[in-house]
C-alpha cells in the first residue's frame, strides 16, 4: 500500500505495515513452511536427477506421483500383497483400536485403585517399572508362541506396550489429587464412593487423558513395527514394497503414517483441552 | 494484660463452668502436637525432628449466633485449630463439644470455607453448590433442591454466573460461590480460613460487605480466621486474639461492642472504634515483633 501511494507520510506508513496480512505471526509461519517445503522438494528433486543420493533413489516428482496414486486408489484388493492402501490402513487401525481399548478399559481401573490406595501404588510400582521399559517387540515372540495367530499376537503387543503411560499417568493423577478438594468432599460428608466418582476421577482427568494420549502414540508407533512381522497392514505394506525395491511406496506410506499419527494426537489434545477447565495439563 | 488472658485462656474454671453454659462449641483445654519424625528411616537419612507443639491448652467458648474472628500472627496455629473444629485434624489433648456432644471428625453440622475457594474445576457456579446440596441432603426432591440451589445463587449475587466454570470466575466471584456452597448445606457452624486472603483490598473490601449484609440474615454462629484488623472490627462479635506459636493460647478475647448492622463508613465513629483498633494493633505487633526476632537469633 506504502509503494503505491509515495505521498502518504511515515507515521501512517507505519501504520498499514503493521496491518499488513504478511505481518500477521501465523501467515509468516505458514510462508516459511511452505518455503522450506518448496526447497525441500526442489533440493531432492535435483539431488536425485543428479544422483547424489543412494543408487536408486527415487525423486520428488516420482514419489508425489505415487503419493497421488495411491491415495486417488485406496480401496482395491487384488491379494494381500498387492492391497490397496486405505485397505492396509484400516487393518493398522482396527488392531490398534482393540489394543489400545482392551488396554485402557485394564489400565484407567486399576490405575484409579492403584492410586487411591498408598499400600497398593508402593506394591504394584515395582511390576510396573520392571515392564514399562521392555521394548514391544520383546513380547513378540511370547505373543506369537501363546496365540499362533498374528491378528491376536499384534492385538496382544498394542495392549501390552500401551497399557503402561495411562496407568501410570491414572495412579500418578488420582494419588495427587489436590487435597483440597478431599477436604471439601470430607467437611459434606460425602461417601467414599462418591468421592471417589465425584471428585477424585473427575479431578484426576487431565492426567488421565494424558496418560491416554501418549498411550495412543505409542500403539502408533508399535503396530508399523510389529506389522512388519505379521502379514497386512502398513508395517506389512512398507516390508513388501521393500522386497519389491519400490523406495516410492515406502515413503508414501512413511507420509500416511506420520499423517494418522498426527491426526490421532490431535485429537487427544483436544480432549485434553477438553477437559482441562483452566487447569495446566 | 497479658496476666489476665492466661487466666482466660487456661483457667480449668473457664472450661468446667461452661459446662452448664448456653455455648454451642466448646473448645477445651485443647493441645495439638505434630508428631516428629523419629523412625529408622528418618534417622538414618538425618532428617528426625522433634515433636512440634503448635498450640497448646486453648480453652474456648462460642455461643450460638455469634461472629467470632481469630487473629493473631503468621504461623501460631490458627488454621490447625480451625481444621480441628472442622474434624479434618485430629485433636492431641482435650475436646471440642459442638451442642454438647464431642467432634468425631468432619461433617455437614460445620461449613467450610476454604482460603483458595477449593471449587471444583470441572463443575459449573451451580454444580458445586449442587454436589453440596446432593451430598448432604441426598433425599431432597429436584425440585427443592433446585430452588435450594437458587436460593443461595441469590444470596451471594451470582445470578448470571451459574453457568460459568470457576475458571472463567473472578477471585472475588469464586469465594462467593465458596461462601454459597458452604451456606447451602445449612451448617450450624460456618468456618472460614482468611477467606479474603486471596483478594485484592477493593474486592476484599466488597466481600466482607457482603459477609456483613448476609450474617445480618441468616445470624449464623461464624468463625472466622483473618489477618485484618478492620476486617474482624467490621464483622465480629468477638475476636480472639492469639499468642505466637510454638504452644500458641489464647492471649485475650475483646469483645465488639458496635450495633448491627454495621458499615464501613460509619463503623470508626463508634468512640470504642478506635481503641479496640489500637489495642489489637499493639497486640499483633508485640506477636509479631517476638516472632521475628526469634528468628533471627
Ligand atoms: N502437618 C503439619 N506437620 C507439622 N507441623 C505443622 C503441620 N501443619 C502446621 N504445622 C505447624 O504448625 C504451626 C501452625 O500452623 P498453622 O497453619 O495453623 O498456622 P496459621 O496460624 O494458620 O498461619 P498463617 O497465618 O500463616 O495461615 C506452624 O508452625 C506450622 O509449621
Ligand atoms: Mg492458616
Amino acid at each position: 500500500m506504502a509503494v503505491s501511494q509515495p505521498t502518504l507520510n511515515k507515521t501512517s506508513t507505519k501504520i498499514s505495515n503493521s496491518n499488513a496480512p504478511w505481518l500477521n505471526e501465523n501467515i509468516q509461519a505458514l510462508g516459511l513452511f511452505l518455503i522450506s517445503l518448496l526447497l525441500f522438494l526442489l533440493f531432492w528433486e535435483i539431488g536425485a536427477n543428479l544422483k547424489l543420493f543412494a543408487k536408486g533413489m527415487p525423486n520428488a516428482s516420482t514419489t508425489l506421483k505415487e503419493l497421488w496414486w495411491w491415495s486417488t486408489h485406496p480401496f482395491f484388493d487384488n491379494g494381500p500383497n498387492d492391497l490397496g492402501i486405505g485397505w492396509n490402513l484400516l487393518i493398522s487401525l482396527r488392531r490398534v483400536t482393540i489394543g489400545y481399548f482392551l488396554a485402557s478399559i485394564i489400565a484407567v481401573p486399576l490405575g484409579i485403585l492403584i492410586g487411591i490406595s498408598p499400600i497398593a501404588y508402593r506394591a504394584f510400582n515395582p511390576y510396573v517399572q520392571l515392564l514399562k521399559p521392555v521394548s514391544p517387540l520383546a513380547w513378540l515372540p511370547l505373543g506369537l508362541y501363546i496365540f499362533r495367530d498374528s491378528e491376536q499376537t499384534g492385538i496382544f503387543i498394542i495392549l501390552i506396550s500401551s497399557i503402561w503411560p495411562t496407568l501410570i499417568n491414572t495412579a500418578f493423577g488420582v494419588a495427587n489429587v489436590n487435597p483440597e478438594y478431599l477436604d471439601v468432599s470430607k467437611t459434606l460428608g460425602a461417601s467414599r464412593l462418591r468421592t471417589i466418582f465425584k471428585v477424585i476421577i473427575p479431578a484426576a482427568l487431565p492426567n488421565i487423558v494424558s496418560g491416554l494420549r501418549i498411550s495412543m502414540g505409542i500403539s502408533w508407533l508399535v503396530i508399523v513395527a510389529a506389522e512388519m512381522l505379521l502379514g497386512t497392514g502398513l508395517g506389512y505394506f512398507i516390508w513388501n514394497e521393500w522386497n519389491n525395491l519400490y523406495i516410492p511406496n515406502i515413503l508414501v506410506a512413511i507420509f500416511i503414517i506420520g499423517l494418522v499419527g498426527l491426526i490421532l494426537d490431535n485429537i487427544f489434545g483436544a480432549l485434553e483441552k477438553f477437559v482441562a477447565f483452566g487447569r495446566k495439563a | 494484660m497479658s496476666i489476665a488472658s492466661v487466666n482466660y485462656s487456661s483457667n480449668g474454671t473457664v472450661s468446667s463452668e461452661s459446662e452448664f453454659s448456653s455455648a454451642q462449641l466448646s473448645i477445651r483445654n485443647v493441645t495439638k502436637v505434630f508428631a516428629g519424625k523419629r523412625d529408622l528411616f528418618s534417622k538414618l537419612s538425618g532428617k528426625t525432628s522433634r515433636d512440634f507443639i503448635a498450640i497448646e491448652d486453648i480453652s474456648l467458648d462460642i455461643e450460638p449466633n455469634t461472629f467470632v474472628s481469630i487473629i493473631g500472627p503468621s504461623g501460631c496455629g490458627k488454621s490447625t485449630l480451625l481444621n480441628m473444629v472442622a474434624g479434618l485434624s485430629d485433636v492431641t489433648r482435650g475436646e471440642i463439644l459442638l451442642n454438647g456432644l464431642p467432634i468425631q471428625g468432619p461433617g455437614p453440622d460445620r461449613g467450610m470455607v476454604f482460603q483458595n475457594y477449593a471449587l471444583m474445576p470441572w463443575m459449573t457456579v451451580e454444580e458445586n453448590i449442587r454436589f453440596a446440596v446432593e451430598t448432604v441432603y441426598p433425599n431432597l426432591s429436584p425440585k427443592q433442591r433446585t430452588r435450594n440451589i437458587k436460593e443461595q445463587i441469590q444470596l451471594v449475587g451470582l445470578e448470571g454466573a451459574e453457568k460459568k466454570h470457576p475458571h472463567e470466575l473472578s477471585g472475588g466471584m469464586r469465594q462467593r460461590v465458596g461462601i454459597a456452597r458452604a451456606l447451602a448445606i445449612n451448617p450450624q457452624i460456618l468456618l472460614m480460613d482468611e477467606p479474603f486472603g486471596a483478594l485484592d483490598a477493593l474486592t476484599r473490601g466488597f466481600l466482607q460487605s457482603e459477609v456483613e449484609r448476609i450474617w445480618e440474615q441468616q445470624r449464623k454462629t461464624v468463625i472466622m480466621i483473618t489477618h485484618s484488623i478492620e476486617e474482624a472490627l467490621l464483622l465480629s462479635d468477638r475476636i480472639v486474639m492469639m499468642t505466637r506459636g510454638p504452644a500458641a493460647r489464647v492471649d485475650e478475647i475483646l469483645e465488639v461492642p458496635f450495633p448491627r448492622p454495621r458499615n464501613r463508613e460509619t463503623i470508626d465513629q463508634h468512640p470504642a472504634y478506635h481503641d479496640l483498633k489500637a489495642e489489637m494493633e499493639r497486640h499483633l505487633f508485640r506477636e509479631t515483633r517476638a516472632v521475628e526476632e526469634s528468628r533471627i537469633r
